[in-house]
């Protein structure tokens, strides 16, 4: 299993490839369609991360071998991906890893005005409420 | 119009955005500043800058005629009877808190009514909220159809003995419409309720005037006119401003002050508490001299040219859903691809170059009434081309084939 890091690494030079703007978007849009479907019962107003441009749904589960599994939704595509990218990262971790984490692959692929607090899109909540469910899950296991 | 002559004016304008030249379709949310007005703005701190009123001195003389002199021009320019109906506020959002307040505070009891539009911007919703709810009022709605034009017709029946104030938008920021205020102003007249005209999206396009209107209160917000941002009016007849009490309280709205009694300033300082935006006072003189100098007029109807031809072109693609369809519009194309995220199309249209808004527009009643939860909104201002309508266009087909193939 890679750690945060090397998984953040990779999707580095994924995107490396990528000179124009929308060719990142399209790429973006292809990880946002093959993102594995949240269940409808799972988007329930608890799991709503209300942003005003789009809205984001994020579910999380801890593994038996006490990884976390996260899943998660947006109506927006572009967003979509952008979080497909961000289960990638986090999937599979463990909660203290996630806790220790530092996000620095949005910022290098060139997306972080999509995580500016005014975008209003969700996904900054959404990293935060991953946070969360990471700390909640280290609490419960101690 | 010279349009490529006016751009020039506009030194913004030039710029490319990741490679390609800007389009800036997002006039409904501000207007970009001509170089007269960045001017005013320069000379005025280098030359005259001191605080306004009360100064002996040189500059500080300097300084309120020129404050003074813009309260004259917008005066003029939604011709008014006085210079004393002329507040200076910080945009129309503060100029409808003003009266919100002031106006709840004098002459709404509880179970009274106010009534207001399906169609406003929150900023003439939650100020009128708030105070209905401290009073114990009640607010009751105008609704528009689904081609976005409100049903007048509806007013009378929602008129009650207890209604006290109607509020509605001249223009729609979102739909575009424009409202026929002067028919809801009759009707309210008819019952002696005043009515508040919310001009935000109106002033930039249409010619104003308060007198032949009829209006009682209106609002606007000179950053929509090429003014500099932090500045805009409150217009009220001087009948009612004269009955509310003041909004604020500070320096520069008393007459004296004592522990045991304080006595307000006159008209229109009264609702001018603390050091006004006098800088931006100044640029607004200076974009209303810019704007008359063009004519409204010929602004209007080179506006009207873009935004038929938008419409056209656009509906011309297909798969496009169109909010707004009044018989009368100012240049606003509120639109979503059907399939496709307003955002993910804003995102798209952004790295092509093209600056448009998507989300709600601080109208979630309109996405409510549309059962959407956002548009795509490009809207036009006079230094708008037919080029950049068709770079548009192709964004927009662009973002089709990326978003729904």
């Amino acid at each position: 299993m890679l750690t945060i890091n090397e998984i953040q690494d990779e999707i580095i030079e994924e995107f490396s490839v990528y000179d124009e703007w929308l060719d990142k978007y399209e790429y973006l849009i292809e990880l946002g369609n093959s993102l594995e479907i949240i269940d409808e019962s799972q988007k329930t107003p608890d799991n709503i991360i209300q942003g005003c441009q789009s809205r984001v749904w994020l579910d999380a589960k801890m593994d038996s071998d006490g990884t976390l599994n996260f899943k998660a939704d947006s109506d927006a595509i572009i967003t979509k991906g952008i979080i497909a990218l961000l289960i990638r990262v986090f999937n599979h971790q463990k909660p203290q890893d996630i806790i220790d984490a530092q996000l620095y692959f949005i910022d290098e692929i060139g997306l972080s005005a999509n995580l500016s607090p005014t975008r209003a899109n969700g996904l900054l909540a959404m990293i935060k409420q991953i946070r969360y469910y990471a700390l909640a899950f280290n609490a419960l296991n101690k | 119009m010279d349009i490529q002559q006016i751009r020039n004016d506009f030194p913004i304008l030039g710029q490319k955005i990741y490679g390609h030249p800007l389009v800036y379709l997002d006039n409904a949310a501000t207007t970009q500043k001509p170089q007269c007005v960045l001017d005013s703005i320069m000379k005025f701190y280098t030359l005259y800058n001191s605080n306004i009123h009360r100064g002996v001195h040189y500059l500080s003389e300097k300084a309120t005629e020129i404050y003074e002199n813009a309260r004259l021009k917008v005066k003029e320019f939604i011709n008014a009877k006085s210079r004393t109906e002329i507040v200076f506020t910080k945009g129309s959002t503060e100029a409808i808190n003003t009266l919100a307040s002031s106006f709840s505070q004098r002459f709404i009891n509880p179970g009274d009514e106010l009534i207001i539009s399906e169609m406003e911007h929150h900023s003439d919703i939650v100020p009128w909220q708030l105070n209905a709810q401290n009073k114990g009022a009640v607010i009751k709605v105008l609704p528009f159809d689904d081609r976005g034009e409100l049903l007048i017709d509806k007013l009378e029946n929602l008129i009650t003995n207890k209604t006290k104030i109607i509020c509605v938008t001249y223009a729609s920021n979102t739909l575009g419409t424009v409202n026929d205020v002067e028919k809801i102003i009759k009707i309210a007249h008819s019952h002696n309720i005043p009515v508040l005209v919310d001009a935000a999206q109106a002033i930039q396009h249409l010619k104003i005037d308060v007198q032949k209107l009829d209006c009682d209160f209106l609002a606007l917000s000179g950053h929509k006119i090429y003014a500099e941002t932090g500045i805009g009016i409150l217009y009220g007849k001087e009948k009612y401003l004269e009955e509310l009490p003041p909004y604020q309280g500070g320096g520069d709205m008393i007459k004296n002050v004592s522990f045991a009694k304080t006595t307000y300033a006159e008209l229109p300082l009264k609702f001018e508490a603390g050091t006004s935006n006098f800088v931006g006072a100044g640029s607004l003189h200076t974009a209303l001299d810019y704007v008359d100098k063009l004519g409204l007029e010929n602004i209007a109807a080179h506006e009207a040219e873009l935004l038929k031809y938008a419409t056209q072109k656009v509906e011309a693609l297909g798969g496009i859903t169109i909010y707004g369809k009044a018989d009368n519009k100012v240049s606003v194309l509120s639109f979503n691809i059907d399939g496709a995220h307003h955002y993910d199309t804003g995102m798209i249209l952004d790295k092509l170059g093209i600056a448009v808004r998507t989300g709600t527009h601080c109208t979630e009643p309109i996405m409510q009434h549309f059962g959407i939860t956002g548009t795509v909104r490009a809207s036009f201002a006079l230094y708008n081309t037919f080029e950049e309508v068709d770079a548009l266009v192709d964004g927009i087909k662009r973002a089709q084939k990326m978003l729904v193939g």
